[in-house]
């Protein structure tokens, strides 16, 4: 039997008055394994750790039972102290006789009892206990930033910029996002392109970053420090390295009538595009599913005009694999699809856009060159009607595409617009319809009120109910003012619906890669919603931007560049101590039924077919599960889930839990 | 020897380490009083408790056996407390036909913060436990002539 | 007095709790300019126990049962359902009963369809 030191803490007069603290010693002290055991009024001091350190060397203790505060007070200290002295940190117990006794009992004779009960369970427990350490995993120095909008632009470079090597991904041939879409940004008004577009060159630059575009994250395998990624390489039909960005080819291309992403399909493209005039990388590329010559064969035009060569019809698209230490996810945000709101009208009439179309509107490289122009007939309207929270805050299953949630940028962006409107055209009339308005942010509430007071928008507390398009071009606005408590009917030109924003559509795949949780909205979940708002649940995946909720630009840059300085400060570790903690299956008993890893919620089982033959019994392979120890993070629910008992948890194991039982109940 | 006649029941408790022992904890800093006949078994995480764990303090001769985890959402390890939800659920259906008064088990959701809660659940189930009465059917006699 | 915002809660299964006060309803609502009490306002006014305003408002009469504003309530409040049973409850006022059952043999004829008679039963002897 192992030899156990029990060390019973006064903790001043916090157990001492409560707690008859020698019985306890002395009552300990006669159990079997116990080889000594004592008493002293502060443990933790450094004199009360000697005490114990020596009483270790003297006595060759295996097993140490403190018993004195709460674990989650005192056990690192006391775990380091053991080490000290030579013994193995996880050899120690502690028996909680503070918080957990002497703090809520009066009676003396009742606590100490209870006392002494607490002090056999851990002694039960320490016998069991096995010497653990550590595992350690080594770190891959790179990261990957899944999306090229304004929040994976801003990790890869503030990665980049601490010295370690980062790969973006970004599905679409440029990077650059939503916010190269917008004209100008809240609540200063600077051009969106004036601020962007220096960082896209930034990345395309740095020599730690490399731009993976138009392609797309196939599967992710591995851990914390050691993933690997599949990249699947969508082909564009031209060499990127050939391509001088020259824009001929786009300019020779007869197929000139595919409504352009860019411009929210407000405009038209060629099949042979580049997406706009500041892409990174600046790469034409041929749209295949337009393309004459890649449908028919024929055509060849922009492989005639290239005289960089670089028109590649036989491109394929390829998948390279690549090792990643850290993750991030950027996979950001769409405004909702609004056809299923046809109060709105936004299918009838070219005249009521959405905010992001409007955003293009207003936008220089836009369809109207920025400005201000019904696209029914090119008129420049008069009145304006903005509505809010169109497939925001909503529970109903009425239109069964809005979300429950505020989608937290669009009060300013409306602002924004309705600003933007007075300013350039002050013969406008701009009205604001508005549930609530929201501005919490610096400098926010002002700009909202300085379109107002300065501006002269018109807010108005209520709801767009119906936008009916009349035979003379204009929508008649039916709308409610509470405040007023009437009905107004709005004789508009232009109606923007400010639409609600949505997680985009690869971000669920991808969770699902990455084995990070996500919630009912499809927003990634962070770790801990205040503690820890950058970092996946899941070890090395880290979140930026919009993918983890509605976010405007300065929050999306403030958590892009958290999330790099936690990518940084795990990049920057040689190798990862781990949780030694974890769970770990007995392979002899484990029949590899997948119970275990259908409740992991880590991923952390993987299953390997394992040779048991012995020599004259021929061959026997079995499924067996394997736990990775670096990705466990010790919670046990695979232990209960195992039907044959093969899982088990380190430093919680069913022997040490049984054995507390039985003390306690004995 | 008769010592003392009135009942004291044996109850265990098994508290997740994130939640739930925390709460015990500051129910201890708070000096809220429930009896000294709970003793506390820390665990991980609620999903760590095998109702084996609940059924061999029975067999020992434990008179309640309550487990406590972090509110539904909250759990440390995302989803640990809904498998413990539904492992217990299943598992106190059961007991009946072992001839064990369901009011004997129970699962409470504890956070850190509620130390209240906690002492205010454990007088509740110690009282509840006491009018029961001693638990007897489970008692496995070989384990007490050992 | 029944508490008759209990009953109408309970008969149109509406939980006006749920309404975040947009307007909406109201900004649909084709009879706005007839009614004195608007969409919004009903509901408001269930929510503050004010029924009795209510069943004495013509407003209750102007809607036009469309459902335009159950159609587009972004929190599936369903004010309309509201307005009707607010309806009902005016008309099974306790006391101001139209029918007696003993007055009803004699107002049977051949070409009353029977489904009205259960009908007038139903609303009118409470």
């Amino acid at each position: 039997m192992r030899r156990i030191g029990v060390f019973v803490c006064h903790c001043g007069t916090n157990i001492a008055a409560t707690v008859d603290v020698k019985t306890v010693a002395k009552t300990l002290g006669k159990e079997p394994a116990v080889v000594y055991a004592t008493d002293y009024p502060y443990m933790c001091s450094e004199a009360g750790q000697n005490i114990i350190k020596d009483a270790i060397k003297e006595y060759q203790l295996e097993g140490v039972v403190v018993c004195s505060c709460s674990p989650r007070m005192h056990e690192a200290t006391f775990r380091k102290m053991v080490a000290a002295a030579g013994l193995n940190p996880y050899m120690l117990e502690i028996a909680n006789i503070r918080e957990q006794c002497s703090w809520i009992h009066k009676d003396m004779q009742q606590a100490t009892i209870k006392a002494i009960v607490l002090g056999r369970a851990a002694i039960a427990k320490v016998l069991l206990n096995a010497p653990l350490t550590a595992g350690e995993s080594p770190v891959i120095k790179r990261a990957l930033v899944i999306g090229g909008g304004i929040a994976g632009i801003q990790t890869a470079l503030d990665i980049a910029d601490a010295g370690y090597p980062v790969d973006i991904v970004e599905k679409e041939p440029t990077i650059g996002g939503k916010m190269t879409q917008i004209d100008k940004t809240f609540p200063t008004l600077d051009c969106s392109s004036c601020i962007l577009t220096p960082k896209m060159v930034e990345c395309s630059q740095n020599e730690n970053i490399t731009i993976y575009s138009y392609s797309e994250i196939e599967a992710v395998t591995g851990f914390v420090g050691n993933f690997s990624v599949k990249i699947r390489r969508k082909a564009r039909y031209v060499d990127e390295d050939k391509c001088t960005g020259c824009g001929l080819c786009t300019e020779k291309c007869p197929v000139k009538n595919i409504p352009d992403a860019y411009n929210l399909g407000l405009s038209n493209r060629h099949a042979a595009y580049i997406p706009f005039a500041q892409a990174i990388p600046n790469v034409a590329l041929l749209d295949s599913e337009h393309c004459i010559k890649l449908i028919k064969g024929k055509c060849g035009l922009c492989s005639k005009v290239c005289s960089a060569g670089a028109i590649d019809y036989e491109q394929t698209e390829k998948t390279i694999e690549q090792q990643y230490g850290a993750i991030v996810v950027a996979t950001g945000y769409n405004p909702i699809n609004i056809d299923g709101y046809d109060e709105f009208a936004y299918s009838q009439s070219k005249d009521v856009l959405t905010s992001l179309e409007f955003e293009r509107i207003l936008k220089a490289d836009g369809p109207t060159e920025g400005h201000l122009q019904r696209l029914s007939d090119g008129k420049q309207p008069k009145a304006l009607v903005f509505v809010q929270c169109v497939g925001s805050r909503e529970s109903g299953s009425t239109h069964g595409c809005g979300k429950e949630y505020c989608s937290k940028i669009c009060c300013m962006y409306t602002a924004k617009h309705a600003m933007l409107c007075r300013e350039k055209y002050p013969d406008t009339d701009v009205y604001v319809f508005y549930i609530d308005v929201r501005t919490p942010g610096k400098n926010y509430d002002e700009f909202y009120r300085r379109a107002v007071e300065q501006y002269g928008v018109h807010y108005i507390k209520g709801m767009v109910g119906k936008v009916a398009p009349q035979a003379d071009g204009t929508l008649d606005v039916q709308a409610s003012d509470l405040i007023a408590n009437e009905q107004l009917h709005i004789k508009a030109d232009m109606v923007v619906l400010a639409a609600a924003i949505e997680a985009d559509k690869t971000a669920r795949p991808l969770a699902t890669m990455l084995t990070a949780s996500m919630d009912t909205n499809d927003f990634f979940t962070e770790a801990h919603a205040k503690l820890r708002p950058v970092e996946s649940p899941t070890a090395g995946v880290f979140l930026s931007g919009a993918c983890q909720g509605p976010k405007d630009i300065p929050d999306t840059v403030a958590q892009a560049g958290a999330a790099a300085s936690k990518v940084i400060g795990l990049l920057a570790k040689d190798k990862l101590s781990c949780n030694p903690c974890t769970a770990h299956s007995d392979e002899l008993k484990c029949n590899g039924c997948s119970s275990c890893a259908n409740v992991c919620p880590y991923g952390a089982i993987t299953y390997e077919d394992k040779d048991f033959s012995r020599r004259r019994d021929g061959s026997l392979i079995r499924r067996v599960a394997c736990v990775n120890g670096a990705v466990c993070q010790g919670c046990g629910a695979c232990t209960v889930a195992c039907p044959s008992g093969a899982m088990d948890l380190k430093g919680f194991a069913t022997s040490q839990i049984m054995a507390e039982v039985d003390a306690i109940c004995k | 020897m008769q010592v003392n006649q009135e009942f004291k029941p044996k109850i265990v408790a098994f508290c997740c380490n994130w939640c739930s022992y925390a709460g015990a904890d500051l129910a201890g800093t708070n000096r809220s009083n429930y009896p000294a006949d709970v003793k506390i078994i820390r665990v991980p995480c609620s999903c760590r408790v095998n109702p084996l764990f609940i059924l061999r303090a029975f067999q020992r001769g434990a008179d309640g056996v309550i487990l406590c985890g972090c509110h539904p959402g909250d759990c440390h390890y995302t989803t640990g407390n809904y498998y413990a939800r539904r492992r217990m659920t299943l598992l106190f259906s059961m007991l009946d036909y072992l001839g064990i008064e369901k009011e004997r088990t129970r699962v409470e959701w504890v956070s850190a913060a509620e130390g209240a809660k906690f002492a205010a659940t454990m007088n509740e189930f110690v009282a509840t436990v006491k009018a029961l009465g001693e638990n007897k059917r489970l008692e496995d006699l070989r384990c007490k002539t050992q | 007095m029944a508490d008759y915002k209990q009953v109408v809660l309970n008969a149109s299964g509406v939980n006006p709790l749920k309404c975040m006060r947009c307007g909406k309803c109201s900004g649909t609502c084709p009879s706005y300019d007839a009614m004195e009490y608007h969409p919004h306002q009903f509901v408001y006014m269930v929510e503050k126990g004010e029924i009795e305003k209510l069943m004495a408002s013509k407003s209750i009469y102007t809607c036009l049962s469309c459902f335009a504003c159950v159609e587009r309530c972004p929190r599936d409040v369903e004010p309309a359902k509201l307005i009707e049973v607010v309806r009902l409850a005016v008309v099974r006022q306790q006391g101001r009963n139209h029918l007696k059952s003993e007055y009803v043999p004699e107002r049977i004829d051949d070409d009353l369809p029977q489904q009205a008679i259960v009908s007038a039963f139903r609303k009118y002897t409470k």
